[in-house]
């Protein structure tokens, strides 16, 4: 059987089944109200009922947190590259960049509609706000923990410091690129989320204040199912082209 | 003398000048000569400047005080006929072996230029060069999937992949088991009778030394100093069986109570 010779790729599966079975025994056992905590059976049910509201505000959801993350690859990139390849960038940048990283987003949200009016501006905006920081911390400790030997043997043969940077720098941060794109999607959809909840018209954020408000839980539980599963999805997928890329990085799991 | 092809004359090196004022010297002192083509081997306790007489040789860094000239030119910068291979192989993981062995010639002139060009011939003289340390089939292979030994041996392929002058080997063999290292002993001595490239190798380990060099000189703690000179007169070629023989054993074991003694001190 498949289950008994890959455990592990179902065990998530499993778990999860076994979550929602219990949170549905709960709900029916203790007879709790759906205004409360709805059962996993009326999520499924508002899931349906709203697909069509649901599907439209998690495609905007989705594709202004894909154009923050996209700005927040370039920007995390660029800085990272500064930062891990000058001592001096890394001491002038890396204490106010931690300053800044520090302030809460959701605080940013409010003078985000001021410069750029409630829409997907500010979405956008929070999105890349909140996951560069990861990508360019992560770039910079790439390239700052280069081997000394190596650096050496490539001295001695006149290279300089930008051959140094792409031939060894670059491919050597990559393992660790990979590894910070799966935190900063999640985070992106955070910032995506938080915006959107105070500042759109649109967006699943949006949907999930709506919801409250008017006290139907089960839809704006659906909503957090849908944005979970976003993030989900899009975690998987890095997941997946890290595995393709750097494999190198990862032999230790590895069949041989 | 002028023939000499690494010169180091009364050379001191303070890694900065706070240490040069207060008189905190990594190596002081120095001098030695060597001969075109020769195989010299520097021993020592840990911590003894034996690195910092790498990295002056190669013009890592420079002097402090004296001089130092390879090939009857004073050392100004880093210098492009030295290759280098060190305790840990450093090789890329995300390369092959064949294309680590290649990365020199990506960087260093003239073949840099003619990278592109030349491609599958520079790829030739690589298999060629590792089909020569015994590691023909494993081209293609990562470094992870190659032993510690094979490892070395491409590491050293690609110290020597641009035909360097001057080989820097800074306790190659040193993560090696016993047979791994005295195998590669012997590949490290065919190399250096096909191509006589000069040779410095830094070792704590005194009969690979006297094996392979045909001088050793032995330095003291730090700060770094030239204790003794010694020349290995033991006859070439040198087989391993040469290891367990009378001559062979009385040069180390003077060589180990001259250490003892610095040990001691």
């Amino acid at each position: 059987m498949a289950a008994s010779r890959n455990p592990e790729r179902f065990a998530p599966l499993l778990l999860l089944a076994i979550l929602v079975l219990f949170w549905e025994l709960a709900c029916r056992g203790l007879d709790i109200s759906d205004f409360i905590l709805p059962a996993p059976s009326a999520i499924g049910i508002a899931l349906v009922e709203y697909a069509g509201p649901i599907l439209f505000n998690a495609w905007r959801t989705f594709w202004t947190t894909m154009v923050g993350f996209a700005l927040s690859i370039v920007v995390g990139v660029l800085l990272g590259f500064v930062i891990g390849s000058s001592r001096f960038a890394y001491a002038a940048m890396y204490p106010l960049l931690t300053a800044f990283n520090s302030v809460p987003k959701a605080a940013v949200v409010p003078i985000l509609v001021v410069w750029f009016g409630i829409g997907a501006g500010p979405a956008i905006l929070t999105a890349f706000l909140i996951s560069f920081f990861p990508i360019m911390v992560n770039i910079a400790t790439g390239l700052a923990t280069l081997e000394p030997e190596l650096e050496d043997v490539l001295r001695v043969l006149g290279a300089r410091r930008l051959d140094v940077l792409l031939k060894v720098g670059l491919p050597r941060s990559m393992p660790y690129f990979f590894a910070s794109l799966k935190v900063a999607i999640t985070l992106a959809f955070v910032g995506t989320t938080v915006s959107e909840m105070s500042a759109s018209n649109e967006g699943i954020g949006q949907l999930l204040l709506t919801a409250g408000s008017q006290s139907r839980m089960p839809l704006a539980f659906a909503g957090l199912v849908v944005i979970g599963v976003m993030a989900m999805a899009m975690y998987e997928l890095f997941s997946w082209i890290e595995r393709h890329t750097t494999a190198w990085a990862h032999r230790g799991q590895q069949p041989s | 003398m002028s023939d000499a092809f690494v010169d180091f004359r009364g050379v001191w090196l303070a890694y900065s000048e706070e240490a040069a004022r207060a008189e905190d010297y990594a190596v002081e002192d120095i001098t030695l000569s060597t001969q075109p083509g020769e195989f010299i081997a520097i021993v020592g306790p840990s911590g003894c400047g034996k690195s910092t007489f790498m990295k002056l040789a190669t013009g890592l860094k420079r002097a402090t005080r004296g001089e130092v000239r390879i090939a009857g030119e004073p050392v100004t910068g880093p210098l492009k006929i030295v290759g280098m291979a060190f305790q840990a192989p450093t090789l890329l993981p995300w390369r092959t072996t064949l294309h680590n062995v290649l990365l020199p010639l990506e960087i260093v002139q003239p073949y840099r230029a003619q990278f592109k060009q030349r491609r599958e011939a520079f790829a030739e003289r690589a298999r060629r060069l590792l089909a020569t340390v015994g590691l023909q089939g494993y081209e293609d292979k990562f470094p992870w999937q190659l032993s510690g030994g094979m490892q070395q041996r491409a590491s050293i392929c690609r110290a020597l992949i641009h035909e360097p002058r001057m080989l820097l080997l800074d306790e190659p063999f040193g993560a090696l088991d016993a047979f791994t290292r005295e195998e590669l002993w012997n590949v490290l001595r065919d190399l250096w009778s096909a191509q006589r490239f000069n040779v410095i190798l830094v070792t704590h380990d005194l009969r690979e030394a006297v094996y392979l060099a045909d001088t050793v000189y032995v330095m003291s703690k730090r700060p770094g100093r030239i204790l003794v000179r010694r020349e290995i007169d033991l006859p070439r070629p040198r087989d391993l069986e040469i290891t367990y023989t009378e001559p062979f054993t009385q040069i180390v074991h003077e060589l180990r109570a001259r250490i003892g003694s610095i040990r001691r001190g």
